[in-house]
């Protein structure tokens, strides 16, 4: 038993540390570390920096341009991404649509789309949850029905992240409602350009637009954009799932924020002492701490198998607690100057809800692990 | 990065679980705790046979030479089948002080004894103001010619009742709360003036307030230089919270175990209560409490014999929160998911509810490591 990294897995997290010193611009930097607004040129350009560096495809496999990291390697990039100050990588077609085409894709749809996901030329988005379906997946509605050499599509699609910027989503529509509803499922790759798509904004409650409904009315797909078989969707849906969960700890973010949080307590005053002196504040942000490095080792132990099981549904419900009371910490600890974090805190609240509920978590936690 | 277990851990293991299944079942406990000693000898001499007592001891002394990690892999043991014999205060406590602290005749004569389970020593330190600072000592030892005479209380010392020796802690110079002049004195059990007011603990277990009346001891008894036992004390204290960690996730896995298998076997409404909603979220909740304790032990086991100091208490009390709290959610969940039966004596799970609330507050409840990770974090 032994809980050290090796002295190559040491020497790999210097070189990233390094590497975002180097290559992260300070305007980027600066924003992710007070919790600002990104732009769509703020992702791109760490992607193709990452690409320069030939570490595009952070979580793939050598045979398709990947590095190919364990998955240790893989936390500490994210680690240390993190620290440094790094946007997230937009997880759409890097992390979710990739796996499923390397898996299921056809050789022509593998060249086609991976590499310009890799280097950032194409943007995704998800096509996933609808108006009438969201914990309940397999209920969605939207229709595709096959013309022979295409689809045509027509429904509605709803908590599109980011989709404002998408070139490409991939989607699950309905091409047969006589059967089970996970049996008539398929999975599409649709481009955002083509004629009777319409993307509409969703404020959200920080006043943020992230999320947005996308409309599509009798919209073309050629067949060759279906991947796998027709109405097998749902098991590349599922496949996809487990790979969304990758990384869902979100260890490294909750770290930066945490120093963050203590930056801000550490400059707040009470009762001309710091913040982060004040017993009772000191306790909670101690709390959170505590809970944290419970959860880099629970990490840890579940990177170490190799595999992620219904275990992901542990990280997915503590790593979100976590980052949402750090958000409060935040905001609290900001008093009557709040409103700079309020936003934060408010979007955070997402957490527990994307990626599968906590309450749809602790179901698989009970079906899965507990066998109940 | 490794949490797997050598072959030779594991071997220990099942060495270890095919003894408690075979001689240390509910039965066989519950006529223990109500025995007049209130631990068996027998079961004592077992665990010397089978090496357990020896795996803090160097071999140069008879011992096994294991660590922390082969401690807490008998202490899930311990923890899942509640033994009440003091292992925790003698063979991994009192046996990792002496051997810190401990000058080369008192070693000689006494190690050999602990691992071969002749004798049983426990460490008597905290006092009645101390609360859960280590620091805190008001006991005194007053130097009369060759001799120390010392003089105080000890609180509620775990398992003194059992012990032939004590180690006492007693200030030969400073204030109460100083980290220097405290010193550390071997007391027989036999001397005069020592007075144990014996008590059993909730959780089965027996425990004594110590007065020291006078006791006066040779010069030899001291146990290292005078007024420099703390930083023994304190990393024996470390190794024992790392061993208290591992019993209470052996306790808790063994109770989460009892409730999923009462959750499927229960049948209210026509179905396994199981199936109910709610009850699953809280179970689930319970496994999410586990696994964020049981790695918190993994992190004590391989921390805390660690050199720096701040560092290696700042993770133990972390660890401590974390299985603390885990703890008593477990517990009180484990109990309210039984319903009426989880309130009953008949139940081994009313006897893990009992010790896991002992545990917490232990050497230390959540609250007083949270203030003390609080002050330490940078």
């Amino acid at each position: 038993m032994d809980l050290d990294f090796t002295e190559e897995e040491n020497a790999f997290r210097d070189e990233v540390r390094d590497f975002a010193r180097e290559k992260l611009p300070a305007d980027i930097h600066h924003k992710v570390m007070n919790g600002l607004h990104l732009t769509r040129d703020d992702y791109v350009s760490w992607q193709r920096a990452l690409f320069a560096r030939g570490w595009g495809g952070v979580s793939w496999p050598k045979e398709f341009g990947g590095p190919g990291w364990s998955a240790t390697e893989l936390y500490i990039f994210e680690e240390e991404c993190a620290a440094a100050g790094a946007p997230r990588l937009i997880p759409f077609g890097l992390r979710m649509l990739a796996p499923v085409l390397m898996a299921f894709g056809s050789r022509a749809q593998q060249e086609r789309f991976l590499p310009k996901i890799m280097s950032a030329e194409e943007w995704w988005c998800q096509g996933y949850s609808e108006p009438g379906a969201g914990s309940d997946l397999a209920s969605l509605r939207t229709r595709a029905e096959n013309c022979g050499d295409h689809y045509r599509v027509t429904g509605q699609k709803t908590w599109t992240t980011l989709g404002q910027y998408a070139d490409w989503m991939f989607c699950l529509v309905r091409t047969d409602s006589e059967v089970k509803p996970q049996r008539g499922i398929s999975f599409l790759l649709i481009d955002m350009k083509s004629p009777g798509i319409t993307v509409r904004p969703i404020i959200t409650l920080d006043g943020g637009h992230e999320v947005n409904e996308v409309w599509l009315e009798d919209v073309r797909v050629p067949m060759e954009n279906r991947v796998g078989e027709e109405n097998q969707g749902w098991s590349y849906a599922k496949f996809l799932l487990g790979h969304e969960r990758t990384n869902i700890a979100g260890i490294g973010i909750a770290k930066r924020e945490l120093a963050h949080l203590k930056r801000v307590a550490k400059a707040e005053m009470k009762n001309a002492r710091p913040l982060l002196e004040d017993p009772l504040f000191a306790a909670k942000v101690a709390q959170v701490e505590v809970d944290l490095m419970a959860l880099e080792i629970t990490n840890l132990r579940v990177l170490s198998t190799e595999k992620m099981g219904p275990e992901a549904s542990i990280l997915k419900i503590k790593g979100s607690e976590i980052q949402q009371d750090i958000s409060e910490l935040l905001m609290q600890a900001a008093g009557p100057y709040a409103q700079p974090f309020a936003a934060n805190y408010c979007n955070q609240r997402k957490l527990s809800i994307y990626g599968g509920s906590n309450e749809i978590q602790r179901n698989i936690i009970s079906q899965m692990m507990l066998g109940l | 990065m490794d949490f797997g277990l050598s072959e030779e851990q594991q071997q220990f293991v099942d060495t270890l679980g095919r003894f408690v299944a075979r001689d240390y079942g509910f039965a066989r406990r519950r006529t223990i705790v109500d025995s007049q000693e209130g631990w068996s000898k027998e079961v004592w001499q077992s665990l010397a046979d089978l090496g357990v007592l020896a795996i803090n001891v160097p071999e140069k002394y008879g011992g096994l030479g294991f660590g922390p990690v082969e401690t807490m892999l008998a202490m899930n043991v311990f923890g899942a089948a509640l033994l009440v014999e003091p292992y925790l205060s003698s063979a991994v406590i009192a046996t990792s002080l002496l051997c810190d602290i401990a000058g080369e005749s008192v070693k000689a004569e006494l190690l050999p004894r602990l691992a071969g389970g002749e004798r049983i020593a426990v460490l008597a330190h905290f006092e009645p103001a101390s609360r859960f600072v280590i620091a805190h000592v008001e006991c005194s030892a007053r130097k009369d010619g060759e001799r120390y005479v010392l003089e105080g209380q000890k609180a509620a010392v775990l398992d003194a009742p059992a012990a032939g020796h004590l180690l006492v802690s007693a200030r030969t110079s400073g204030l109460p709360d100083d980290d220097t002049g405290v010193s550390l004195f071997l007391v027989s059990r036999d001397s005069p003036g020592l007075v144990l007011r014996e008590f059993p603990t909730l959780d089965g277990g027996r425990a004594a307030e110590v007065l020291l009346n006078k006791v006066s001891v040779p010069a030899s008894a001291r146990l290292g230089g005078e007024g420099e036992a703390m930083p023994a004390i304190e990393r024996a204290l470390d190794i024992g919270l790392s061993a208290l960690c591992a019993e209470a996730v052996g306790a808790m896995k063994a109770l989460q175990n009892a409730t999923i298998e009462y959750l499927k076997t229960r049948s209210q409404f026509d179905q396994p209560i199981g199936r109910f909603q709610v009850l699953q979220h809280r179970a689930a909740d319970m496994l999410i409490h586990f696994e964020q304790a049981q790695s918190m032990s993994y992190l004590a086991a391989m921390r805390c014999t660690a050199e720096n100091t701040l560092e290696r208490r700042r993770m133990l009390s972390a660890a401590k929160v974390v299985v603390g709290q885990a703890c008593r959610f477990i517990a009180q969940s484990a109990v309210q998911l039984h319903g009426g039966m989880g309130m009953t004596d008949e139940l081994m799970v009313s006897h893990w509810f009992k010790r896991l609330t002992m545990i917490e507050s232990t050497f230390g409840d959540s609250d007083s490591h949270l203030q003390r990770f609080a002050e330490l974090a940078s």
